[in-house]
C-alpha cells in the first residue's frame, strides 16, 4: 500500500476545478477502484461511469493524466504515482458531472446510419452461409465497446467541434462494419460523403492509438470507405460509366 | 405534467413499458413494437451497456451445426438434468424448441457469429450441454448480441430513456398501472403511465462480496415486483460460478469465462493434479471422460470421446475447487490453477489458437493480472454470477401473478431450476423476452391503462429525497452498509451453508434495515452515486431477505445450494418450490409449492437423453 494524490476534475455544466484526494493504492488497482475509494471514503457525490470492470462495457472512459483511457484498465502503478494522477472527464463532449459526460450525440448520429439489409437467404431454413475468412474484418469491427474514446481524441470533433458535419471514427468504423458485411445490400456511401464528412479525417491515425480494442480504425475501415468515396465520386471514368449504365 | 401543480415530475405514456436494456429487455421491446404497441425502454445505464454486453461463452441452441446428434430433445433433457429436475419444465421445453429461431434471427439482424468449415453458424462445448451448442463470437458473444438488438431495435421508433432508475410499480386495484423512476443526470422524477409493463432488470450479484456483477445488479426487478405482490420462487439457488479471477484483489471476482475449459483449459491443485477426475458425481459418469486423453479428444471435436470432468456443472465444479482449497490444496492467492497453456504439448499454433478463441480473456489477464495466459497457469476461484431464483411466471406469458406484469431474463425464475447451464441464460433472453414482449403487447391491446394515484407518488417521492435532506444532520454511509451487508451474506449465505449462519442472517437484516433508514446523501440532485446507492439498499436488503430466508428453508442440498448440514439430495424437497411473497402486514412469508409434474412424454424424452 502506498498513498497516492488524485486530481479529480469535479464540476458540472456551468465549469469545474479540480480537487485533490489522497488515498491508499494495493497491489493491482486500477484507476477506477481509486476513484471509487475516494468516493467511498470522501466524496460520495462523486459521479463516475462504469459497469463491467473488464474492459467489456466502454462506460468508464476519462482522461488520465491528459489521455484518453479506460480507468478500469488502467493499472496505478503503471503510472507515476509520485506525482498526482489527474482524471478527467472526455473533453469532446460537454460535461454533465464530474467523470460524467454528456453521450448522447454519439447515439443520434448511430440512429441515421441506415441499418443492416440482408440479401435474401440462401437456405430454406432462412439462413445464410458465409466463410470465416469473409468475416474476420467485420468482426475485427464488432469488437468496438463504443467507449467514444476515438471520438474523443479525433481533433475534428475534440479541436473543431465539427459534430454537425462529422460522424467521427466509432461511426467510420460502424459504417465499415455494416458495408463490409458479406450479407449487407445497402449503400452509405453517398452520405459519407456528404454528410458524415469522411472528408475531414486526415488519417492522423489518434483514433487507432486509443482504441481500446485494438480496432486498426484508420488502414482498415477509414482508408477503404475512402477509397470506395473517391472511386464512386471522383474518378471521371467510372463516374461517365455509371451514367452510361443509368444509375446515378 | 398533467395537473401537477409542484412540477414534481413529467409523465410519459407507453402501452407497453420494459424496464431494462440487457438482452431480455431489448428483445422484448423489439417484439412488442412489432406488435404495434408503443413501447417505452428504461434502463440505468447507457443503452448497450447493461449486463449482458459482459457475456462471454455463448448462446446455448440446438442448431446441430457441428454435431448432428444434437436436437431441441437433447437440450430440453441437459437443462433439466442440470437444473436438478426442480425447474419449471415447460419453460425449459418452450427455450430449447424456439433456442434456434432466435438465435438464427439475429443473424438476420446482423449478427456475425463465428463459422463452421462449411460456413454456417460455429458451436462451442459447454458444461452440462450433451454436444458442442453454444453459438458464439470469440468469447464477446454478449457484445454481439446486446450490440445487434439495440442497432436494430432503434430503429423501431422504440423511446429509449437511458440512465433512468424505476424504483416503484404503481397499481390500480391490483393490476399494474405505471412505473415511478429518477433519472440520474439531474435526479428528476418521472412517472410512466403503462398498460403493460416487462421486467427486464437482470440479477443480484451485488449482494454479495465476491461477484461478476455490475453496480446494477441490485436485485431492482426481484423487488419491483415483491413489492407489487409478485412472487419470487426459488431464491435460495444463486449460481457461484466456479471461475472467477482471484488476484490482484481489486480485480477479485471477475469472470473466467467457462469457454477456457471448454477449449481445453484444465484445473490443477498445488500439487498439479487434475483434480476434478476425483469425484464425478454418478448421474454424469456415463458421459464423463475416463481419462485426460479421452477429455482432450472431446474438446478437439473427436464425437467418440466424452466429456473431461472440468465441464460438469457449473454448482459441482464450485464445489470442487472449494473442496481443494479448504484442503490447503490451493493456489498461493487462495484459488486453484486453471491452466490452457498446457495446450501447446498439444497443438504447434497454441498461443494463436487461444488468442484466437479466448481474446478478452487474453487481453483480461494480460492486462489486469500482468499474466500471459498462453504461457502460465491462471488462478481462479468461485464468484457470485447469477440468480437461478426470481419472479413467478407463466412459462408461455411470463406474466407473473400481478395482472399486466411480465418478467424475463435472469429476473424471471423458472427455466433453470437449481442451476443454471452455462449459455442457457443468453437464449432464455431471446426465448421469453420475445414472449414476454408479444404477451404484453397484446395484453395492452386488450386493457385500457389503469390510473395512478398521485398521493402514492408523492409520498414516494418525498420518501426518495430524506437521504439528500438529512445529510446536514449526518447519518450512516450507503457504500459502507453495502459493503457491510455484502461481507455478511458472502459470509452467512454463500457457497457453502448451514442452519445456523442462515438463521442469523435473517437476524442480522432487521439492523441492516435500521441503518438503511439513517442513510445519507450528501450533495444534491445531479449524479449523485451516493444517493443511487442510498436508494438502491431497499432492494439489496429485500433480495438478500428472500436468499436467506428461502436458503433457510430448504434442507437439503441441491445445485447451486449447498448445505453441509444437509449435504445430500432428499426426494421430498425435490418436489418442492420455495416461494415468498409479500404478506399483508408487510412481512415477507414463506411457502413451499408443488413442482409442476410433467406428462409421459417429457419424460421419456429425460430417459430417452440422459442416459
Ligand atoms: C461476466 C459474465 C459472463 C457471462 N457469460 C454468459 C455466457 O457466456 N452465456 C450465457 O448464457 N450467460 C452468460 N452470463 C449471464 C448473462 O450474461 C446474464 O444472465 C444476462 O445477460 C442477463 O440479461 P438480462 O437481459 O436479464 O439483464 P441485463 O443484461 O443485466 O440487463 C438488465 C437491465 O436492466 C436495467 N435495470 C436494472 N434495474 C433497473 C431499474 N431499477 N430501473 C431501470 N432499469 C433497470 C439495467 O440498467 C440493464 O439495462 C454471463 C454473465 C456475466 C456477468
Ligand atoms: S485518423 Fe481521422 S478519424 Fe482518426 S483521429 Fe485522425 S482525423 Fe480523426
Ligand atoms: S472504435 Fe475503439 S475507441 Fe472507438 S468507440 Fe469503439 S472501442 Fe472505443
Ligand atoms: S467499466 Fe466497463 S469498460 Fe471500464
Amino acid at each position: 500500500m502506498i498513498a497516492a494524490k488524485f486530481n479529480v476534475w469535479r464540476g458540472d455544466t456551468g465549469g469545474g476545478a479540480f480537487t485533490t484526494y489522497t488515498t491508499q493504492i494495493g497491489e493491482g488497482m486500477v484507476v477506477l477502484d481509486a476513484v471509487h475509494q475516494i468516493q467511498a471514503e470522501s466524496a460520495p457525490d462523486l459521479a463516475v461511469r462504469w459497469n463491467c470492470k473488464a474492459g467489456k462495457c466502454g462506460s468508464c472512459s476519462a482522461e488520465i493524466n491528459g489521455k484518453p483511457r479506460l480507468m478500469c484498465m488502467t493499472r496505478c502503478e503503471d503510472l507515476p504515482l509520485d506525482q498526482p494522477v489527474t482524471v478527467q472527464p472526455l473533453k469532446a463532449f460537454k460535461p454533465i458531472k464530474d467523470l460524467v459526460t454528456d453521450v448522447s450525440w454519439n447515439f443520434a448520429v448511430k440512429k441515421k446510419i441506415k441499418p443492416f439489409k440482408p440479401r435474401p437467404p440462401d437456405h430454406q431454413d432462412g439462413t445464410w452461409s458465409m466463410q470465416q475468412e469473409d468475416i474476420d474484418r467485420v468482426q475485427e469491427f464488432r469488437k468496438c465497446i463504443e467507449c467514444f474514446l476515438c471520438q474523443d481524441v479525433c481533433h475534428v470533433l475534440r479541436d473543431h467541434a465539427k459534430h454537425d458535419e462529422f460522424i467521427g471514427p466509432r461511426f467510420f468504423v460502424h459504417t465499415a462494419a455494416l458495408e463490409m458485411h458479406p450479407l449487407d445490400t445497402e449503400d452509405r456511401l453517398s452520405e459519407l460523403q456528404k454528410t458524415q464528412g469522411i472528408g475531414y479525417c486526415n488519417i492522423t491515425k489518434c483514433c487507432t492509438v486509443v482504441c481500446p480494442e485494438h480496432i486498426t480504425i484508420t488502414d482498415n475501415a477509414i482508408i477503404p470507405l475512402k477509397e470506395r468515396v473517391v472511386d464512386r465520386f471522383y474518378d471521371p471514368l467510372k463516374k461517365l460509366w455509371r451514367k452510361l449504365l443509368g444509375k446515378s | 405534467m398533467a395537473g401537477d401543480s409542484t412540477a414534481r415530475y413529467t409523465t410519459h405514456e407507453h402501452d407497453v413499458l420494459v424496464i431494462g436494456a440487457g438482452g431480455a429487455g431489448l428483445r422484448a421491446a423489439i417484439e412488442a413494437s412489432a406488435g404495434g404497441a408503443s413501447v417505452g425502454l428504461v434502463c440505468k445505464s447507457l443503452l448497450g451497456k447493461a449486463h449482458t454486453v459482459m457475456a462471454e461463452g455463448g448462446v446455448a441452441a440446438a442448431l446441430a451445426n457441428v454435431d448432428q446428434r444434437d436436437g431441441w430433445q437433447v437440450h430440453f433433457a441437459d437443462t433439466m438434468r442440470g437444473g436438478q429436475y426442480v425447474n419449471q419444465w415447460r419453460m425449459a421445453q418452450l427455450h430449447a424448441q424456439e433456442a434456434p429461431d432466435r438465435v438464427r434471427e439475429l443473424e438476420a439482424w446482423g449478427a456475425v457469429f463465428d463459422r463452421t468449415k462449411d460456413g454456417r453458424i460455429l458451436q462451442r462445448n459447454f458444461g452440462g450441454h450433451r454436444y458442442p451448442r453454444l453459438a458464439h463470437v470469440g468469447d464477446r458473444t454478449g457484445l454481439e448480441m446486446i450490440r445487434t438488438l439495440q442497432d436494430h431495435g432503434v430503429h423501431r421508433g422504440i423511446d429509449v430513456h437511458m440512465e433512468v432508475t424505476v424504483v416503484r410499480l404503481l397499481l390500480d386495484g391490483g393490476r399494474v398501472a405505471g412505473a415511478l423512476a429518477y433519472d440520474r443526470e439531474r435526479g428528476r422524477f418521472r412517472l410512466f403511465r403503462a398498460k403493460a409493463i416487462v421486467l427486464a432488470t437482470g440479477g443480484i450479484g451485488r449482494a454479495y462480496e465476491i461477484t461478476s456483477n455490475s453496480w446494477e445488479y441490485t436485485g431492482d426487478g426481484h423487488t419491483l415486483a415483491y413489492d407489487a405482490g409478485a412472487e419470487l420462487i426459488d431464491m435460495e439457488y444463486v449460481q457461484f460460478h466456479p471461475t472467477g479471477m482471484v488476484w490482484p484483489p481489486s480485480v477479485r471476482g471477475i469472470l473466467v469465462t467457462e469457454g477456457v475449459r471448454g477449449e481445453g483449459g484444465v484445473l490443477r491443485n498445488s500439487a498439479g493434479k487434475r483434480f476434478m477426475f476425483d469425484d464425478i458425481p454418478d448421474n454424469y459418469r456415463p458421459q464423463t471422460a475416463s481419462d485426460p486423453e479421452e477429455g482432450w479428444r472431446y474438446t478437439q471435436g473427436d464425437k467418440s470421446a466424452r466429456r473431461p470432468p472440468e465441464l460438469l456443472t457449473r454448482d459441482h465444479v464450485a464445489r470442487c475447487i472449494m473442496r481443494e482449497i479448504k484442503a490447503g490444496r490451493g493456489s498461493p492467492h487462495g484459488g486453484v490453477f486453471l491452466d490452457i497453456s498446457w495446450i501447446k504439448q498439444k497443438l504447434g499454433s497454441a498461443r494463436e489458437h487461444i488468442k484466437k478463441k479466448l481474446p478478452s480473456m487474453y487481453h483480461q489477464f494480460k492486462e489486469l493480472a500482468g499474466i500471459d495466459i498462453t504461457a502460465e497457469p491462471m488462478e481462479v476461484g468461485p464468484t457470485t454470477h447469477y440468480v437461478m431464483g426470481g419472479v413467478r411466471v407463466d412459462s408461455d406469458s411470463q406474466m407473473s401473478t400481478v395482472p399486466g406484469l411480465f418478467a424475463a431474463g435472469e429476473v424471471a425464475a423458472g427455466l433453470h431450476g437449481a442451476n443454471r447451464l452455462g449459455g442457457n441464460s443468453l437464449s432464455d433472453l431471446l426465448v421469453f423476452g420475445k414472449r414476454a414482449g408479444e404477451y404484453a403487447a397484446r395484453w395492452a391491446k386488450e386493457h385500457s391503462a389503469g390510473s395512478v394515484a398521485a398521493g402514492e407518488v408523492d409520498a414516494a417521492i418525498t420518501r426518495m429525497l430524506a437521504p439528500i435532506e438529512r445529510a446536514a444532520h449526518g447519518g450512516e454511509n450507503p457504500f459502507a452498509i453495502q459493503h457491510d451487508l455484502q461481507k455478511e451474506m458472502q459470509a452467512l449465505v454463500g457457497i457453502v451453508r448451514n442452519q445456523a449462519e442462515m438463521d442469523r442472517m435473517v437476524d442480522r437484516l432487521a439492523s441492516y434495515r435500521q441503518r438503511a433508514a439513517k442513510v445519507v446523501a450528501p450533495g444534491n440532485r445531479e449524479y449523485n452515486p451516493g444517493w443511487h446507492s442510498a436508494l438502491d439498499l431497499h432492494c439489496l436488503l429485500t433480495v438478500s431477505e428472500a436468499i436467506a430466508r428461502s436458503a433457510a428453508a430448504r434442507r437439503e442440498s441441491r445445485g447451486g445450494h449447498f448445505r453441509e448440514d444437509f449435504p445430500d439430495k432428499d426426494a421430498k424437497f425435490g418436489k418442492l418450490t420455495t416461494m415468498v411473497k409479500k404478506g399483508p402486514d408487510g412481512s415477507m412469508q414463506l411457502s413451499h409449492v408443488p413442482v409442476p409434474q410433467w406428462p409421459a412424454e417429457m419424460q421419456k424424452i429425460m430417459d430417452e437423453n440422459t442416459k
